[in-house]
């Protein structure tokens, strides 16, 4: 390898990787006391009528990850780790909009084009090659729609929290039952942006995982650095 | 490889610029590029030796927390935790704030979910006085069904809601906890002082007859208006299974503080016991 054709180039502030990686463990502390809570009541499926094709979950997953009579347990696990994710999660908003970072995040005119064109690339419907950017559209696409659902995560959490004290809140999203659906919907939205993110780091390979630990990532001496658009 | 490469434990070869904190003035992007490969393994190294020491201490707390001992069911910084948000919990709370109530259609027959306190065969529904008593059981005195019966008659169809996740839109009737306590002047800690926050206790204590089942209440909820000394459902008598002759109905709670058959009602200024917080549940557990 040429060296000299090479040059390191900063990606990722370090506050960044920082509210990255410590979501990673408290998300998955949300999403496990959260199944503790669910097992209480575990009334989603997918379903027409009294034809179940997906009961969430299966007896025997409870059992696999000894989820089933922890109810107290997860509550208390919950509304402890609650409080980290939701400052976690504001300081990361606010870091990024403070740093001039959600420019390179935010959706913007070209963002709905570019997504469909990296859609059909990764698809192998298209050779067209991909625009040099820090994130393109279906990554500006996927990582603004989770930061909205983890908005989405502690607004429905709060109208099942307390529903009376904010019960125009749990109004709003159609009521006490309808949020708590809501909530573990979002759930299942993680579980599907989590499949394709990781499929997709790995596919981009160890230069772009590295630069999310480094922050630097190499990149080819003649492209010119990310600009913000 | 048209550079030969630089042995990377070679100290004496790794550059002292530190590229994160030290960018180079003309350009911060760009390194010399003989040094890309060297200060890429050095800047790995120590990132993801950070990462790896922070994931170990991460990892290590956790099994730390997991090994904490218990208060009343569950590990104690966790108690800490739900006390902490009962404090949050209380300072926002406003009695003027109302469950929703629902239009009649919506009502359904709640499902029986506890006999707890309910087993005693020898109950005689007749014999049943309400007790109501100041700390240690000090000025203890008796009501009957029909002078609860004889309060303002309050109906309301609101939601009781499980901690267990479910919820049913009920109609329950009966006399507000708030006017069954002024009327009486019950729950004051000197019955000549005024019949305000300052003069009441601070929390109230249910027990069912045989003292089974119990709840602990705050008295700012007891005295919310949809607080209920509840002797109907869906518009018939309270049946045995729903805690007949009197239970408790709080919107403002899971339905785990809505104790059944009701035996006595105690005053007091510190916090009571409480059935499942015993258990490891939140002993405020407010909506």
């Amino acid at each position: 390898m040429a060296n000299a054709m090479k040059r390191l180039d900063k990606k990722h502030p370090l506050p960044t990787r920082c509210f990255h990686w410590l979501n990673v463990p408290l998300l998955a502390i949300m999403i496990w006391s959260g199944l503790l809570i669910y097992w209480a009541n575990d009334v989603y499926r997918i379903g027409l009528g009294n034809f179940t094709l997906f009961h969430f979950f299966p007896d025997s997953w409870y059992k696999a990850l000894s989820l089933g009579g922890r109810l107290a347990e997860g509550m208390a696990w919950h509304f402890f780790f609650m409080w980290l994710f939701a400052i976690n999660g504001l300081l990361y908003v606010g870091y990024t909009l403070i740093s001039g970072e959600w420019r390179h995040l935010l959706p913007n005119s070209h963002t709905p084009r570019e997504a469909l064109d990296v859609v059909l690339h990764d698809l192998h419907l298209s050779k067209k090659p991909l625009p040099r950017r820090k994130f393109n559209g279906a990554q500006r696409l996927a990582y603004t729609g989770v930061v909205l659902m983890g908005g989405g995560s502690l607004i429905t959490g709060l109208a099942i929290y307390k529903p009376i004290q904010f019960s125009w809140l749990t109004g709003l999203l159609g009521g006490y039952e309808m949020a708590r659906w809501e909530h573990f919907l979002l759930v299942i939205g993680y579980m599907l942006f989590f499949v394709v993110h990781i499929a997709q780091v790995i596919r981009a390979g160890w230069n772009n995982f590295r630069a999310m630990v480094s922050g630097y990532e190499f990149t080819a001496a003649e492209d010119a650095p990310y600009e913000h658009s | 490889m048209s550079t030969p490469e630089q042995p990377a434990s070679d100290p004496a070869k790794v550059p002292e610029t530190d590229p994160v904190k030290e960018p180079m003035p003309a350009a911060p992007h760009q390194l010399v590029p003989p040094d890309a490969e060297r200060q890429m393994r050095r800047l790995s190294r120590r990132s993801f030796a950070a990462a790896g020491g922070a994931a170990a201490v991460g990892f290590g707390g956790w099994l730390w927390l997991r090994l904490q001992s218990e208060d009343a069911g569950i590990p104690w910084f966790l108690r800490r935790a739900l006390n902490f948000n009962e404090r949050v919990g209380e300072s926002y709370f406003k009695v003027s704030r109302l469950a929703p109530t629902f239009a009649p259609d919506r009502v359904q027959e709640p499902r029986v979910n506890g006999q707890l306190g309910l087993q005693d065969a020898k109950f005689d529904r007749a014999q049943w006085k309400l007790k109501v008593e100041g700390p240690n059981g000090k000025g203890g005195r008796e009501f009957s069904l029909d002078q609860i019966k004889a309060l303002p008659r309050a109906e309301m169809i609101t939601e009781l809601k499980c901690i267990e996740g479910w919820s049913v839109v009920v109609n329950w009737a009966g006399a507000r906890l708030v006017d069954f306590l002024a009327t009486y002047k019950l729950g004051l800690r000197d019955s000549n002082g005024p019949q305000a926050p300052p003069n009441l206790f601070d929390y109230v204590h249910l027990e069912t007859p045989d003292r089974g089942y119990y709840v602990g209440l705050d008295m700012a909820s007891a005295l919310h208006p949809q607080t209920l000394l509840c002797y109907e459902l869906n518009g018939k008598p309270l049946t045995m299974p729903h805690g007949a002759p009197l239970r408790l109905v709080i919107p403002v709670k899971y339905g785990i503080k809505n104790i059944k058959r009701i035996g006595t009602i105690r005053f007091l200024d510190t916090r009571p016991p409480d059935y499942w917080a015993e258990q490891g549940y939140d002993w405020y557990s407010g909506l």
